[in-house]
């Protein structure tokens, strides 16, 4: 692990105890419960995305087969969550085998439509209720809470703990994912499928393991969903939330983990903390949000921002000191229009 | 010498276009081998092709005696061929040395697992990984420039940096696509050495090039293709004065004039 | 099931079906000469329905009808200029992106503008059904069908007979190669979509009748209409209009299978298609896979 990880690392769990001491209130803990769900979906989206250079408009698919997954087997069928919870992520990596394996083989937009697809597929026969099993547009509930080494998760401060916890591993593992050989094979494939391919890396495969991790995560984060809620209904597992995922990877850039749990707390803090302006513009908002970073900052808005910044200042600092002409010759190209 | 490739009868097309026509060759163990011709004549699609990056529409593509042409090219890479691209494919997202390292892929093992734990092994693979990178920016004279992103590399440097990327993967057989274009008289001549010194490292080289006189300095062997069809094999003092060849480059005037005053 | 119920659902196929091959020749037009799949292009068909209802209240149908195509057209290319064109050398997941945008945000305006409401739209002629061999057609599947046909008409005679149709066509096989052959590729992006803007927005026109149109509905069409292109073969017109018919048949078919709920599994059907098709044959009924590895994407 890089330095500069470690410590962002540390921060982060500082941060992350320190939070609850000021916003001990069970609704600010809540939105940062939902922040650390939306995360675990966007670490593993972002690593798709921004890594292997791949777009999963399908993972609020993946998140609804983990909640109903852990739902029906723990409230129809009696099943313990844990075990639950591993029977709906086999399951779901098994789908997302099925959809991934001949699609990642093809080009990009392929892939972007079968995942559309295969959430929409996910939505319809949620809410078709078939055999009786997911309650049809109602849902069902009776999802029993989950508990962690015989610690019940009966109020918002522990979930906030539990959820967070799990952010942190997941990020601990991923970071050292990408900073490895299999990392820099993920990231050879968006810098170019070709020369990986000649490089000997087996772009097939690797794409395919990114994607099954990231379809993995959404599981989780939807058997946590199942047993955080108690209840489990098919309108929040809409194509909407398929792309607000999407967006929430993209403003904090795809291409860094950081930038997607940063990306991902800003939009659920923002979305909660304006819920009249964001019912109205939600849409506008994230269209616009994909338009202006793809269009201005490929590197997402935070990272991307800094560097228009520092290159505005720059170019002030060099007008005020005109005596040094051409001083500045700052390059704003696009890392991505080489590949 | 031993014949370490071997062409067979290849052919492809695409669609009602015919790039490669019945062209068969053999490359000979330490040689360095040049592919010349005009524009069209196949060399980049018969380098795509023994690369695995195309499947030849028929014929045989035999790597030390195993035939390779349907194989993946991943999997090729891994028996020790590999290449560089003519229109530079560096990866832009990553530093010079990182291309490099993930030249290293075929040749390190730690897989997805081992790397999310991160076992102390995999952090000496990924020492000797970096250091064998480095080793190779060395060679190639951009040792100082292993820590720039590939991207903001000067041209020339960006086609060493391939170079060292491609033989990272310790191929047996290096394929060059127009190692010299774009680059100066002085970094061509550098170039040229730098062939030399990765033949002398025991490694048979093919070179696909325009620049006559890199070809002619360090060629072996040339190879001259058109439409697709070999028209002259043989050392590079033959192929010069090779009657099709002069045709093909100079025009059919200067073909019979030669042949007339002769 | 007897004869006549079977026409029955014939016919309601046909008349979605209909539908799915305009959105379908849409995609195709600017995959054709882009690359792209453009994730906007059920936001064509719900604007060209949104118009249609607006512009109908103040005038007859018939003058009705031109002018909300006109505009779901203008509005076709400021999206070009205004999102693709400024990303036009950008990598093939970041255009997917823009598309998505492009397409939130054509979604969240017309949320703004006509509310969340779903909105009527009178029939073209009378709503009398037609009795044909025991079943009966509503006269707006009628006009479903002629109007695809004229589409496919004016498409074929325009790509056949006209410079830049030809040039459109030549740019579909090889960009860099029409490009150097001084044809401007850039007017053609635009053209391209100002051309499947104007497609989708006469399938939604027709389409909101026997429908209904409100904000949401483009995505499911833009959806199905590209299993549509994909089950024909993406960029293929005569594989568009047999995908999106052939769609359509089996959703009404489907729908009615004797199971339990089989028709709340309707919208699934299209998409089961296309996963298939993407798994086991993604060059699709007519395609040629060896034309789609010479594509960009």
């Amino acid at each position: 692990m890089s330095k500069k990880n470690l410590i962002g690392l540390i921060v982060l769990i500082a941060f992350l105890l320190v939070i609850p001491r000021f916003f001990g209130n069970p609704y600010y803990l809540g939105v940062l419960v939902w922040s650390g769900l939306y995360s675990l979906i966007c670490m593993g989206l972002s690593l798709f995305m921004g890594y292997c250079g791949q777009i999963s408009l399908g993972q609020a698919g993946f998140y609804a087969l983990g909640a109903y997954g852990s739902g029906i087997l723990t409230a129809r069928f009696g099943f313990e969550p844990w075990p639950a919870l591993a029977v709906a992520l086999v399951a779901c990596v098994i789908l997302a085998l099925g959809v991934g394996l001949p699609t990642l083989r093809l080009k990009g937009h392929y892939l972007a439509m079968a995942t559309l697809g295969f959430g929409v597929i996910i939505y319809v026969v949620a809410d078709a209720d078939p055999f009786g099993l997911t309650g049809g547009p109602s849902g069902f509930s009776g999802i029993p809470k989950l508990s962690v080494f015989g610690l019940a998760l009966n109020d918002e401060l522990r979930w906030y703990y539990f959820v967070w916890a799990t952010v942190l591993i997941f990020l601990f593992f991923l970071l050292n994912l990408v900073n490895s050989r299999v990392g820099r094979a993920l990231r050879s494939i968006h810098g170019g499928e070709t020369a990986a391919k000649a490089m000997g890396v087996n772009v097939a495969k690797y794409k395919t393991q990114a994607f099954l991790l990231s379809a993995a995560m959404a599981s989780v984060a939807g058997s946590f969903y199942a047993h955080y809620v108690g209840f489990v209904n098919p309108e929040p597992f809409n194509l909407e939330l398929s792309i607000h995922l999407v967006t929430m990877v993209v403003i904090g850039g795809v291409t860094n983990l950081w930038g997607a749990i940063a990306g991902t707390v800003l939009l659920t803090v923002l979305t909660e903390g304006f819920r009249t302006f964001f019912k109205e513009y939600r849409l506008l908002f994230d269209g616009l949000i994909l338009v202006v970073i793809m269009l201005l900052f490929a590197e997402g808005l935070f990272l991307g921002a800094a560097k228009k910044v520092a290159a505005l200042v720059a170019r002030a600092s060099c007008l005020r000191s005109r005596r040094r002409p051409g001083a500045s010759t700052h390059s704003t190209g696009n890392p991505e229009a080489a590949s | 010498m031993s014949t370490i490739l071997q062409a067979i009868s290849l052919r492809k097309n695409f669609g009602g276009v015919v790039a490669l026509d019945d062209l068969s060759f053999e490359v000979r163990a330490g040689e360095i081998k040049s592919i010349i011709g005009p524009n069209g004549a196949g060399k980049t699609t018969l380098f795509n092709i023994i690369s695995g990056i195309y499947r030849p529409s028929s014929g045989r593509v035999r790597f030390e005696g195993k035939d390779v042409a349907l194989l993946p090219p991943h999997v090729i890479a891994r028996k020790g061929i590999s290449r560089t691209f003519q229109n530079l494919q560096l990866f832009a997202n990553m530093t010079v040395l990182e291309n490099v390292m993930v030249g290293r892929h075929p040749r390190t093992r730690v897989g997805f697992w081992r790397s999310i734990v991160r076992f102390p092994g995999v952090r000496r693979e990924e020492r000797l990984t970096a250091r064998a990178a480095k080793e190779l920016l060395d060679l190639v004279g951009l040792a100082d420039n292993a820590h720039r992103a590939a991207a903001t590399l000067p041209f020339g440097k960006q086609r060493l940096a391939e170079i060292a990327r491609a033989l990272a993967t310790e191929p047996k057989l290096l394929l060059l696509d127009e190692p010299a274009s774009g680059l100066n008289v002085r970094e061509t001549e550098q170039a040229g050495r730098l062939i030399q010194k990765i033949r002398d490292m025991g490694k048979t080289v093919l070179v696909v090039e325009h620049d006559m006189s890199l070809v002619m300095g360090i060629s072996e062997e040339v190879l001259v293709l058109d439409h697709g069809r070999r028209i002259a094999e043989g050392p590079p003092r033959e192929v010069q004065k090779h009657p099709e060849v002069l045709r093909v480059y100079l025009g059919e005037d200067f073909h019979n004039a030669a042949s007339a005053e002769s | 099931m007897d004869p006549s119920t079977i026409l029955q659902y014939t016919f309601a196929g046909i008349k979605i079906g209909g539908i799915y091959a305009m959105v379908a020749l849409g995609f195709n037009i600017i995959y054709n000469t882009t690359g792209i799949i453009n994730f906007a292009q059920g936001e064509f068909v719900m604007l060209g329905g949104m118009f249609m209802v607006t512009f109908s209240r103040i005038m007859p149908l018939g003058a009705a009808f031109p002018i909300a195509v006109l505009a779901v057209v203008i509005v076709g290319c400021f999206l070009e200029r205004a999102t693709i064109w400024p990303a036009r050398n950008g990598s093939v997941i970041s255009l997917i992106m823009i598309t998505i945008g492009g397409s939130l945000l054509l979604k969240g305006l017309a949320m703004k503008v006509w509310g969340k409401s779903s909105f009527p739209l009178r029939h073209f002629s009378s709503e009398e059904p037609i009795k044909i061999l025991e079943a009966t057609i509503q006269p707006q599947t009628l006009w479903i069908i002629s109007v695809l046909l004229l589409v496919v008409i004016v498409l074929a005679l325009f790509f056949k007979f006209t410079l830049t149709g030809k040039a459109m066509r030549a740019c579909a096989a090889n960009r860099p190669a029409a490009s150097l052959c001084g044809i401007s590729v850039d007017r053609l992006v635009l053209l391209s979509f100002a051309l499947s803007a104007g497609i989708g927005a006469v399938a939604g026109i027709v389409i909101t009748p026997v429908t209904l149109v409100n904000y949401t509905c483009g995505s499911m069409y833009a959806l199905k209409g590209f299993a549509a292109a994909v089950l024909g073969g993406l960029g293929i017109s005569t594989g568009a209009v047999v995908g999106g018919l052939t769609i359509g048949l089996m959703e009404c078919y489907g729908a009615a299978l004797p199971f339990q709920g089989a028709s709340s599994y309707k919208d699934g059907i299209a998409l089961l298609v296309l996963l298939i098709f993407l798994c086991a044959k993604p060059s699709g009924i007519f395609g040629r896979a060896a034309i789609s590895e010479l594509k960009r994407f």
